[in-house]
């Protein structure tokens, strides 16, 4: 095996939704468990979160949103990431996203959508586990 | 810089009216440790205790009893006094809830300014005595509804308001004179204001007559709520504008709600909320003074915004105590003469980070407890949170329970016969005690940094703030503390039995339409002209209340006046702290 490269995370808010605090316990909680994060703070367009994923040459991607507006933003990053031929980042969401909407958004390639009440050892372990395989070179 | 008093904060022994004899102290000490010496120990030998340190959330370490010692040092008359007097700690008003209730005011707002309007009046029918405005991310952030990055945003977490024609459907059939109304805004707080003047010119209301509060609390924005438009400098000279334009034209109109309550939402704990938010207080009086007003000029139209959380008896010390701190600062820092100078009136909101997903009819019962603490608190005013706002916006029918729950406490709880009815008590004396003594710290360590704003600029509120947040979830994920429903006391299969609101989707489509409409209608000419007119006034530096009124009058739409000032002061770039 190649000398072990940390798990690359980014994390983002799309949109003008301000509430961070969810995002930057996440962050911190990731980076405690090893991991390399990067946080680029508020108000991404989805064009500057895929830039950075590409750029950053993320394993992961953490949207954080709470506005409602990610039924706009969601599909909006993934088309830039299939776009840009990054579909082997696995992207996963975290705030409020109601129930219903749920399904659509995993249908469109969010791997998993944690709620309010979620643990940053569910979000640890759930990272650790189902990390896509990519090449290393 | 002086601050206040420290000796006047930690409370020497009274001379005249301590609250407890000399010598019944020493009586109280000998019999305490005999109590701590037989009694105490067969107890824990038996059954222990179930923690080896108890603590609130401001790391207070909180003792096993209170009694008469802990407040030995307290000075009756100095220390706590008469409602409606110097030091405040008892209530601003001598009769408090006797003479009148808090103001119920449910802050609202989704969709278009026409479905906004529906809710407005459909709040005042069942009792609402108040109104107080949410706007969406756009308005929020100075851009128009067709602004490319509020796209999806429109409408959806409060109401879109792009110029003074949204503003008139917004308060249709809403008697200015009559209601008074409170705006959540900051950073186009002044073009807000404007509309507001401008629909009461409308309506033919004196400008003497306006009675309402603008957040306008623009500190808080790079540390707490995050929703800032301009670098921090342009920013406090825009709050301070809107402070002297108050105190010249409108009397009945508070400036700025000068806001804990993001603080605490941010992950700020009871203590720091308390601390920097006065800190920020400071900050306006200063900047307001500079504008040569006296301080008793102004002072006493300054108001507060706290939080409540979980814990009652901290968040009632901090309510109590955030009243006697102010008041010293305003009498020995800034030597106000006026007692209405000294007199911190707050409006409290129920935390919204405390209300969970996971069985969401339990929030109804935090809801009660954190509105009981602000009500035994003394708030002149009072939010209560819906019971789905962890899931969604609120339905019409978990708005009516937070209500409903405002006035239960109100007629039912008995907590409104009398003033300040839990003063006296050791352990909320104590209590508030500590917590001033600690918010004093912080504000001698902030004059010590040099201020609030570099404060900001060096990460220090941010990073004080990001350290509660996670510590604090940390507790939560190691269940070292237990929120009901979430990490104890679960469901197999949560059911949902609640309807969600959800904010009409054609809203967006809707509000982009009006807007055209009023590109199309308005005189563009007359428009550019006085926005002209706003970009010199703001390149001189002159209070820019009046210009933007001409400009908002002249159907100027907010994007459109915002980016005259995003010109002259840039844009605010945020200082990460993780």
């Amino acid at each position: 095996m190649q000398n072990e490269r940390k798990i690359r995370v980014l994390i983002a808010k799309p949109g003008l939704d301000s509430h961070d605090r969810g995002a930057k316990v996440v962050a911190r909680a990731l980076r405690d468990a090893g991991m390399e994060v990067i946080y680029t703070g508020l108000r991404q367009t989805p064009e500057q979160i895929v830039e950075t994923a590409l750029q950053e040459d993320v394993d992961v991607i953490g949207l954080s949103i709470l506005s409602g507006a990610h039924k706009t933003l969601f599909p909006r990053i993934l088309k830039l990431l299939k776009k840009q031929d990054l579909t082997d980042i696995m992207v996963f969401a975290g705030g409020i996203v109601p129930e219903e909407d749920v399904s659509e958004m995993k249908k469109l390639g969010i791997k998993e959508i944690f709620g309010p009440g979620t643990t940053t050892e569910e979000i640890i372990q759930y990272v650790n586990k189902n990390l896509p395989k990519r090449d290393q070179s | 810089m002086l601050t206040v008093n420290q000796s006047s904060v930690r409370a020497t022994v009274g001379q005249k009216m301590s609250m407890v004899d000399k010598n019944k102290i020493s009586q109280l000490r000998k019999e305490r440790e005999r109590w701590e010496q037989t009694t105490l120990p067969k107890w824990i030998k038996q059954s222990g205790e179930r923690k080896k340190e108890f603590k609130n959330t401001s790391n207070m370490l909180i003792n096993r009893l209170y009694t008469p010692e802990d407040i030995k040092a307290v000075d009756y008359i100095r220390d706590l006094g008469f409602p409606g007097e110097y030091p405040f700690i008892r209530g601003v008003h001598a009769t408090m809830y006797r003479g009148r209730f808090w103001t119920m005011r449910q802050f609202s707002g989704f969709g278009t300014a026409a479905q906004t309007n529906q809710r407005f009046k459909y709040l005042l029918k069942e009792g609402e005595t108040g109104l107080s405005i949410a706007f969406d991310y756009p308005t929020i952030m100075g851009y128009d509804s067709d602004h490319p990055m509020g796209k999806g945003e429109v409408g959806v977490c409060g109401v879109a308001i792009s110029s003074l024609k949204d503003m008139e459907d917004l308060l249709g059939g809403i008697p200015l004179d009559k209601v008074t109304t409170s705006m959540t805004i900051n950073g186009p707080a002044a073009m807000l204001l404007g509309m507001y003047v401008a629909v009461g010119d409308q309506q033919g209301v004196s400008r003497e007559k306006l009675g309402g509060t603008t957040q306008n609390d623009n500190l808080k924005e790079y540390f707490a709520q995050k929703l800032c438009i301009y670098p921090p400098k342009p920013a406090v000279k825009l709050t301070t504008d809107i402070i002297e334009y108050c105190t010249r034209h409108l009397p009945r109109w508070n400036p700025t709600s000068i806001s804990g309550y993001h603080i605490r939402e941010a992950g700020a704990n009871a203590l720091q909320e308390l601390a920097f938010t006065i800190y920020d207080g400071i900050t306006y009086v200063e900047s307001t003074m500079a504008r040569g007003l006296k301080v008793d000029d102004f002072a006493q139209r300054l108001s507060f915004f706290f939080a409540s959380h979980n814990d009652f008896f901290e968040e009632l010390a901090k309510f109590r105590a955030a009243r006697r701190l102010w008041a010293k600062l305003m009498k020995e820092r800034f030597h106000a003469k006026d007692p209405r100078s000294m007199w911190m009136r707050m409006h409290v909101q129920t935390s919204g980070c405390t209300l969970t997903a996971q069985q969401p009819l339990n929030n109804i019962a935090r809801t009660t407890i954190q509105a009981f603490s602000a009500v035994l608190g003394g708030t002149q005013s009072l939010h209560t949170n819906s019971f789905d706002e962890a899931l969604a916006l609120p339905s019409e029918n978990a708005v009516r329970v937070a209500l409903r729950t405002q006035q239960i406490i109100a007629h039912e709880s008995g907590a409104t016969t009398t003033v300040d009815p839990l003063a006296g008590s050791y352990y909320v004396e104590a209590l508030t005690n500590e917590m001033e003594e600690k918010a004093v710290e912080y504000i001698q360590k902030v004059d010590d940094m040099g201020g609030a704003i570099v404060a900001i600029e060096k990460g220090f509120f941010q990073k004080e703030i990001a350290d509660s947040s996670y510590k604090y979830q940390r507790e939560i994920d190691e269940k070292r503390r237990v929120i009901v429903g979430v990490n104890d006391y679960e469901i197999e299969k949560e059911e949902n039995p609640i309807e969600l609101l959800r904010v009409d989707p054609n809203a967006e489509k809707e509000q982009l339409a009006n807007l055209q409409k009023l590109k199309r209608k308005r005189d563009r000419g007359a428009a550019e002209k006085t926005l002209d007119k706003l970009q010199r006034s703001a390149e001189k530096d002159e209070n820019l209340m009046p210009t933007i009124i001409e400009a908002i009058k002249a159907y100027a739409t907010l994007g459109e006046i915002c980016e005259v000032l995003r010109k002259v002061y840039g844009e605010y770039k945020e200082l990460i702290v993780i």
